[in-house]
C-alpha cells in the first residue's frame, strides 16, 4: 500500500473502532484513535507477518504494551484476515474471547497484555531470543506515555541498551494525556529523548499521526548495536475532532448525537478518497 | 435492613476520607492514575494538599506509602486491586507489613467487577496472598453501613490494612454503621436458620441472602454469617458454627483456593464435624461477561447458592 492508500484505510479502521465501542458501549476510545495510524502503518505496510505465517518462527513480533487499546488492534486483525470480521460482533460480551484487552487465544495476538510496564521487557525477551538463534526477525512494541511512570518499563530499556537490541523497536504513543490529566501533571517522564538515549537507544521524533513519515521512519536500516525509540507525537482521540486532546474520552462511550456525528465525518473522508 | 437505596463504596469511602481528613491533617490519599476510579476527585477539590499522585507505578505508590507513614503520616494507597495486590505485593510485604508502616491499602474495582476486561484485571487471588502476610488485617465491605463503620475504624487505626472493594452499587444488608462493623475480627450473623450455614463477605453477601430466601420457600431454614473481616478472623464463631452445622457453604469472589472457604476450612478441620462446601472462582482465567453473569455463570449468585445448596441438603 502507498501513503494515500494507508491513510485511507486508517480511516476506516477508525470508523470500525468508533462502531464497535458504540455497539459495546466499552472501549478505550480516545486510546484507539492515538495510535490507529501507527497500527496501520506496522500492519499493512511493515510487520513481516501475515494470518498464514503468524505461526511461522521467523515472523515478526508485534507487542501492544498499551493492551487497552484492543479495539483498533481486534479491528485491524480482522480487517487482515485473522479472523472473521462478524467475530468481532461479539466483543465484550458473555463467554467472547474478544475481550477489553488483548488476549492471546484470538489468531494474531501474541502475548496477553493490559497491566501497564510488561510489554518492553516481554520484547526484550522475544527480540533477545532472535539474537540467540540468529533470525532476523524484527520485534516492535507500542507504549504510551502514561505507562513510562511504571518501573519495569525502565528496568527493560536499561537491558535492550546492554544487550544492544538493535532488532527491537519500540514506539511510545506520545499524546501526552493519560486518565488523569496531563501526563506531565500526573507524573512528569519527559524528556523520553534524553533518558532513553541515556539508556543506550537510538531515538528518532514524528509525527505518529502522520502516515507519510510513520512510512519512512520504519523504512529507516537500524543503528547497529542500539534499540530504536520511536517517540510519536500524537493527539489522542485523533480523528473525531471534539474527541481530541481530552483526558476524559481516555474510555468515554460516545452518545448517540456524538456516535453520528463522528460517522458523518469518516463517512464523507472515505467519500472524498473513493 | 435499611430502605435506602443501594450505594457505591468508593463514594461512601470519599465521604468518610474527607469527613476525616478536615480534622486530621496527616491523612493522605495517594493515587497511581486511580483517582477517577477509585470516586476520589471530591477529596481532590476538597483537600488537594492530603494527596499525592504517584503516576501509573503500584510499586511506588506502596512504598511511598510507607515512607509517609514512617514520618507520621496516616496514607491510604488506593488503586486497582490486582495491581496493588499482585504488582505491589513485595512492597507490601517488607515496607508494610514487615517494617509495620501504618498504611492502609485501598484495593479498587476488585473481585471480577472488571468484568470483560479480563484476567489483567481481576483480582480473584488477592485474599490469598493478603492473608497470608502478618500484620495485616483484611477487609471487604458489603454495603454502605458497614463501609462507614469500617472507615470511622480505619482512620483512627494504626495497624496496615488491605480494604478490596468493587464496582457496583451495594444494596444495604445492614440499617447502620454500628450493627455492621463492631470491631476487627468480629463476624455478624445476619440471618438466624437451623438447617445450614452460608458464609459469605463482600459482595457475595447479599447473595448468600437471597439464597437464603430462596432456601426458605423449600423449607430450608439457614444461618447467613458475614465475615466482616478475613483477618482477624472470628475463629470463636467459626468453630460454633462448624459444630452446630453438619453442612457450612463459604461463597466467595476470589479462586476457590487460598480465600475465605480456605480460612473457614482451617478452622472446621481443627475443631468442628461440618462438612465444608467452597464455592467461588475455578482454577482457571474468568470467562468473559457482565460481573452478574459471571456470577450466574459459577453459580455465586443467589439462585445458584441455592441450587447448590438443596442438591446436597435433600
Ligand atoms: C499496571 C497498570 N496500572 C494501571 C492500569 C490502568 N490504566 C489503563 S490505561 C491507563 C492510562 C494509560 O495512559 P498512557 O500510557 O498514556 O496511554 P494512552 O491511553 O494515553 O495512550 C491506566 C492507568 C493498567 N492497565 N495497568
Amino acid at each position: 500500500m502507498d501513503v494515500e492508500q494507508l491513510e485511507k484505510k486508517a480511516i476506516e479502521m477508525r470508523k470500525a473502532t468508533w462502531e464497535m465501542i458504540y455497539r459495546a458501549k466499552s472501549g478505550h476510545t480516545g486510546s484507539d484513535l492515538s495510535c490507529t495510524d501507527i497500527l496501520v502503518a506496522l500492519y499493512y505496510k511493515v510487520l513481516n507477518q501475515t494470518p498464514e505465517t503468524f505461526k511461522n518462527e521467523d515472523r515478526d513480533r508485534y507487542i501492544q504494551s498499551k493492551g487497552h487499546a484492543v479495539e483498533i488492534l481486534l479491528n485491524i486483525l480482522a480487517d487482515r484476515g485473522y479472523f472473521p470480521k462478524e467475530d468481532l460482533l461479539t466483543y465484550s460480551q458473555f463467554k467472547s474471547p474478544y475481550i477489553g484487552h488483548p488476549n492471546n487465544h484470538i489468531k494474531g495476538i501474541e502475548m496477553n497484555t493490559g497491566s501497564l510496564g510488561h510489554g518492553l521487557a516481554l520484547s526484550v525477551g522475544i527480540a533477545k531470543a532472535a539474537k540467540m538463534d540468529d533470525k532476523d526477525y524484527h520485534t516492535y512494541v507500542l507504549m504510551g506515555d502514561g505507562e513510562q511512570a511504571e518501573g519495569s518499563v525502565w528496568e527493560a530499556a536499561m537491558a535492550a541498551g546492554s544487550f544492544k537490541l538493535d532488532n527491537l523497536t519500540a514506539i511510545i504513543d506520545h499524546n501526552g494525556l493519560q486518565i488523569t490529566g496531563k501526563t506531565k501533571d500526573v507524573m512528569n517522564s519527559e524528556p523520553l529523548k534524553a533518558k532513553y538515549e541515556a539508556f543506550g537507544w537510538n531515538v528518532v521524533e514524528i509525527d505518529g499521526n502522520d502516515m507519510s513519515q510513520l512510512v519512512d521512519v520504519f523504512d529507516l536500516k537500524p543503528v547497529q548495536n542500539k534499540p530504536t525509540l520511536i517517540l510519536a507525537d500524537t493527539v489522542k482521540g485523533c480523528g473525531v475532532s471534539f474527541a481530541e486532546n481530552k483526558a476524559e474520552w481516555h474510555h468515554k462511550v460516545p452518545t448517540e448525537e456524538q456516535y453520528k456525528e463522528a460517522l458523518d465525518v469518516f463517512d464523507k473522508e472515505l467519500e472524498e478518497r473513493k | 435492613m435499611s430502605e435506602e437505596k443501594a450505594r457505591k463504596v468508593g463514594e461512601v469511602i470519599c465521604e468518610q476520607l474527607v469527613d476525616a481528613g478536615k480534622k486530621d491533617s496527616d491523612i493522605v490519599v495517594l493515587t497511581s492514575d486511580s483517582r477517577g476510579s477509585g470516586s476520589l476527585v471530591p477529596f481532590a477539590k476538597e483537600l488537594p494538599k492530603q494527596i499525592v499522585e504517584v503516576g501509573i507505578a503500584e510499586q511506588d505508590l506502596v512504598t511511598i506509602s510507607a515512607g509517609l507513614a514512617h514520618s507520621g503520616k496516616r496514607p491510604f494507597a488506593v488503586s486497582p486491586a490486582a495491581f496493588l495486590t499482585m504488582r505491589s505485593i513485595e512492597q507490601v510485604k517488607v515496607d508494610v507489613s514487615y517494617s509495620n508502616t501504618n498504611v492502609k491499602l485501598l484495593g479498587i474495582s476488585g473481585g471480577n467487577s472488571y468484568s470483560v476486561l479480563g484476567s489483567t484485571h481481576h483480582s480473584l487471588q488477592d485474599l490469598a496472598i493478603t492473608r497470608a502476610i502478618p500484620n495485616l488485617e483484611v477487609y471487604m465491605p458489603c454495603d454502605q453501613y458497614q463501609t462507614v463503620g469500617l472507615f470511622k475504624y480505619l482512620v483512627k487505626s494504626d495497624k496496615p490494612a488491605y480494604i478490596r472493594i468493587g464496582k457496583k452499587a451495594l444494596n444495604n444488608c445492614y440499617s447502620n454503621p454500628e450493627e455492621a462493623f463492631v470491631k476487627p475480627g468480629k463476624a455478624n450473623v445476619l440471618r438466624n436458620g437451623k438447617d445450614v450455614a452460608l458464609v459469605a463477605m463482600g459482595e457475595t453477601v447479599p447473595e448468600a441472602l437471597k439464597a437464603a430466601d430462596l432456601l426458605e420457600k423449600q423449607g430450608i431454614k439457614a444461618t447467613v454469617v458475614d465475615l466482616v473481616s478475613l483477618k482477624p478472623l472470628d475463629t470463636e464463631l467459626l468453630s460454633k458454627i462448624s459444630n452446630e452445622f453438619s453442612d457450612i457453604y463459604t461463597i466467595e469472589e476470589h479462586s476457590i483456593y487460598n480465600g475465605i472457604g480456605s480460612a473457614v476450612a482451617e478452622v472446621v478441620a481443627t475443631s468442628g464435624s461440618a462438612k465444608l462446601h467452597i464455592l467461588g472462582f475455578p482454577d482457571a482465567p474468568a470467562i468473559a461477561g457482565t460481573q452478574d453473569e459471571v456470577f450466574s455463570y459459577y453459580g455465586l449468585d443467589g439462585a445458584g447458592i441455592a441450587k447448590n445448596v438443596e442438591k446436597s441438603i435433600s
